[in-house]
């Protein structure tokens, strides 16, 4: 019997009388990660990464039942053996294994596989069936190293500084704002939007080593912005506020930008494709690193990537998610932006 | 190849006017004058030599990446643009190359006649020194349009601000004949081939829609109102006992047209006619569906030369005696023109009425019946008005009358392809027919970005199948559909084709049931036949 199956409320371990990032209320729900398509409010217990603790909490609520593991920590839950590994999309991501009379299924929840260089990276986990999400599972999805990527961003700051225009960067609060922190920090001041500063507090809190940030205030002025670089969450793109700045230009980070069509689509002055999920390359490494002998493949382009996988002898195939169509990483975390930014 | 690629991108990058002519200015400072023709050359349309079929492109890359067909084809679905699909497809360049612009056209231009095996490893090299973004305007060179929202105007501004020159000189001399294989940008510039062609068109004067009361626009007697005929715009030039007909879209039409050939004869040497292709009979202007049975064939019938006569209504005179009169007055222009038409004698090439009218109520009046004589509305042009090139707001105004309406219901839905690649935003209507929901039109503008994503959101979540990239939507939505014209058509299901459809706006007070009927539209067609 396997492991795993794949019901209205979300995954679920039948054995362990478990779900994994569940849509809908239940008793015990084992979560990826804290972006708000994977963690719901309303859950009586939660089991999840110590450092995907605080960030829930914040996002959701202070009063959630958690209990936490760290990578390569297990419990083992009505004989169901649940240990986390790391999945390299965001800070406390990780992967699900479960191990149960010698089966062993990953739920891998979103993952990358490149070093971001604030994530603990992505490590390959052998099992005999795998999970795996397909947000960029096309072949034309192939990153650039991320050191192009911020080169490329950091050469638009220093143009943009230049001819006096504003810098404001659109990127999700959790995750891709901390990457961009990260990794552009030490030539300019980077100011951050409410939401960001937010969570900047409860990362740094959890023991994490983030760049110095200043959270946007009225008093900070507009010539002291146009000299840094600006990071707002994705609902605040088409803001009064944006367009009141010292000749606001905006670039939007994501992987989408890979493709010409969405830059434009954008409607912003510039676009970096810069993702916190594997590319079409990743995905495959990361599948074959697991030997699994079948596959799940969720969220994404999942019709063509089960169908790529099945021709090259990988069993494989589609599961439709609640959330699991191709433009949602922006839109769920749009709304994370809107319940919790107080615009400025 | 490096400076083109730079600039291709500072374009896509800006949304703003000023940006994207400081960021052509910039490149035409700097460029190689070879590479600057080119680039003229490509954004006005002008394509090189393409030896290569986009079919071969494709298979090279398939077979190169081991890509299976059907997956390049869900690529190019995302993507919406095969040059760019390849491009992102290949997999990273090993080297680099110097090579301008120019030179990779006139490379691509000596692979003409050679056998395909010569033709790959040309272009397989080339990919593997290429960038993507270079590697994506090397496949367009060979295979599309370079579509960045760079029009004519914009880059003949940039070019002006850039040479010191007029501005209308240079949407003079772009717009011509020349062969970007052989011109310098010098020569090109400044105009060398125009005179020596006898059938260089004047850039057409547009007007701006009028969206204010026409009582804005002061004292009825400094204007000229006329009908706005719906047709062609065209332009009929005599010059050295040569007759040719332009269309608005510059393309030479003076074969399709064998009904204007007598101009040859009885017109004036040195002379420039703009006006409107129409289908006439009896001096009577036919519907748009009679003159389009006349359009875009290689070959016409003696049936349809009876059943769509072709005629010209002459709005103005913009070359006269070999000389440029664009920088007369309307009114002294109509004078002239007036004495040339009556010249003419009986033709079907007949002076487009001034609209006699002492107020601006009178007109409005007048301008409600314009269907009944096949217009689309009234212009409105100051008589002491300039004939300027392209688009130019305050002295031309187009004052249409409003469109037919009919509201319908959203069946299918399709993604949209270029910039709208990955949301739904093509969309097909339906309005009742008994029971039944009968398809009317389909139609992909006129919704907001925001309205777009609210409607993608609707399908994703009431598909109810799903063929290729098409779905089927419950029938909810329901929509004001505008239009501009109606025909019977037997190749649609309904027995008739609307004109123009687009979306006027989303009607979310209405309820599916509360749609038009197939029989509202027979009805609208029997009126205006």
């Amino acid at each position: 019997m396997a492991l795993i199956e794949f019901t209205k409320r979300g995954i679920y371990c039948k054995q362990g009388d478990f779900y994994i990032d569940p849509w809908w209320p239940v008793d015990y729900a084992v979560t990826t990660h804290g972006h708000s398509d994977h963690v719901r409010f309303g859950n009586k217990h939660y089991l999840c990464h110590t450092l995907t603790k605080p960030i829930i909490k914040r996002r959701i609520s202070e009063d959630l039942n958690v209990e936490t593991l760290e990578y390569g920590e297990s419990i083992t839950r009505n004989g169901v053996n649940i240990s986390f590994f790391p999945a390299g999309h965001i800070i406390g991501s990780a992967q699900v294994r479960l191990a149960y009379k010698g089966e062993i299924c990953v739920v891998s929840g979103d993952y990358k596989i490149e070093d971001d260089g604030i994530t603990t990276p992505f490590e390959p986990v052998k099992c005999h069936s795998f999970v795996s999400e397909s947000t960029f599972g096309l072949p034309v999805y192939k990153w650039q190293k991320q050191e192009v990527v911020f080169n490329g961003i950091q050469n638009w700051v220093n143009d943009n500084i230049s001819q006096q225009r504003t810098s404001v960067l659109i990127a999700y609060s959790l995750g891709k704002a901390q990457r961009l922190i990260k990794n552009l920090a030490g030539s300019v001041p980077i100011y951050v939007h409410n939401s960001i500063a937010n969570l900047n507090e409860v990362i740094i809190n959890a023991g994490v080593n983030l760049p110095e940030t200043i959270r946007i205030v009225p008093e900070i002025t507009k010539e002291a912005l146009q000299k840094g670089i600006v990071i707002v969450p994705p609902v605040m793109r088409d803001s009064r506020w944006i367009k009141n700045l010292a000749q606001p230009v905006t670039g939007i980070c994501s992987g989408w930008m890979q493709v010409r069509a969405h830059r434009r689509w954008q409607s912003a002055d510039a676009g970096f494709a810069l993702s916190d999920h594997a590319d079409w390359n990743g995905l495959m490494e990361a599948i074959t690193a697991t030997g699994a002998e079948k596959v799940y493949v969720t969220h994404g382009f999942t019709a063509a990537f089960s169908r790529f996988l099945n021709e090259q002898g990988i069993e494989a195939s589609e599961v439709l998610t609640k959330f699991g169509q191709e433009d949602d990483e922006e839109s769920n975390v749009d709304l994370v932006a809107q319940n919790e930014s107080k615009l400025l | 190849m490096k400076h083109f690629a730079q600039l291709i991108q500072q374009l896509e990058l800006s949304n703003k006017t000023n940006a994207k002519i400081a960021a052509l200015v910039h490149y035409f400072n700097y460029a190689d004058d070879k590479d600057k023709v080119w680039v003229i050359a490509l954004f006005t349309g002008k394509k090189p030599k393409r030896p290569i079929k986009s079919a071969l492109l494709k298979y090279w890359a398939i077979e190169i990446t081991q890509t299976p067909e059907w997956l390049f084809a869900e690529s190019y679905t995302n993507v919406g643009d095969l040059s760019e699909t390849i491009a992102l497809l290949l997999p990273p360049a090993e080297n680099t190359s110097d090579l301008q612009l120019y030179q990779w056209i006139e490379d691509l231009h000596n692979l003409e006649g050679k056998d395909d095996d010569t033709k790959k490893a040309f272009i397989l090299n080339a990919w593997n020194h290429l960038e993507t973004q270079e590697r994506f305007i090397f496949n367009k060179l060979i295979s599309g349009n370079f579509r960045i929202g760079v029009s004519n105007k914009m880059l003949v501004n940039a070019l002006a601000k850039q040479s010191s020159l007029d501005s209308a000189q240079i949407m003079h001399s772009i717009m011509g004949k020349w062969n970007p294989y052989e011109i310098t940008f010098h020569e090109l510039v400044n105009g060398i081939h125009v005179n020596t062609d006898n059938s260089w068109p004047y850039p057409f004067c547009l007007a701006y829609a009028l969206e204010q009361a026409p009582e804005s626009l002061g004292d009825i007697t400094a204007w000229q109102a006329e009908w706005k005929w719906d047709g062609i715009r065209g332009q009929i030039i005599k010059r050295n006992g040569e007759l040719f007909i332009w269309s608005r879209g510059e393309e030479l039409v003076t074969e399709q047209f064998p009904e204007l050939h007598f101009l040859v004869d009885v017109l004036p040497d040195g002379i420039v006619l703009d006006g409107e292709i129409l289908a006439v009979q009896d001096k009577k202007v036919l519907s748009f569906s009679t003159l389009q049975q006349r359009l875009n064939r290689k070959t016409i019938s003696k049936k349809q030369l009876e059943d769509a006569p072709i005629g010209f209504f002459v709005y103005d005179l913009l070359e006269y005696e070999t000389h440029d009169f664009r920088t007369q007055t309307l009114s002294e222009r109509r004078k002239i023109l007036e004495k040339v038409i009556a010249g003419l004698g009986d033709s079907p090439v007949i002076l487009s009425p001034v609209i006699d009218c002492s107020s601006w109520e009178e007109l409005a009046t007048l301008r409600q019946d314009s269907r009944s004589i096949n217009s689309e509305g009234i212009m409105l042009k100051k008589l002491s008005s300039l004939y300027h090139s392209g688009r130019k707001r305050g002295d031309w105004w187009k004052w249409k009358i409003n469109p037919y309406t009919v509201d319908a219901v959203m069946i299918y839905a399709q993604k949209g392809s270029g910039r709208r690649a990955n949301f739904f935003t093509d969309y097909t209507f339906a309005v009742r027919d008994g029971e039944n929901l009968v398809t009317i039109a389909k139609a992909y503008s006129g919704l907001t970005d925001k309205e777009i994503k609210e409607v993608n959101s609707f399908v994703t979540r009431n598909a109810i199948e799903k063929f290729g990239p098409v779905r089927t939507v419950k029938p909810e939505l329901v929509f004001e559909i505008a239009f501009e014209g109606i025909a019977e058509s037997k190749r649609h299901k309904a027995g008739l084709a609307l004109r123009f459809p687009r979306i006027l706006r989303w009607r979310k007070d209405k309820k599916a049931a509360e749609i038009n009927t197939l029989e509202d539209l027979r009805q609208l067609l029997q009126s205006t036949l």
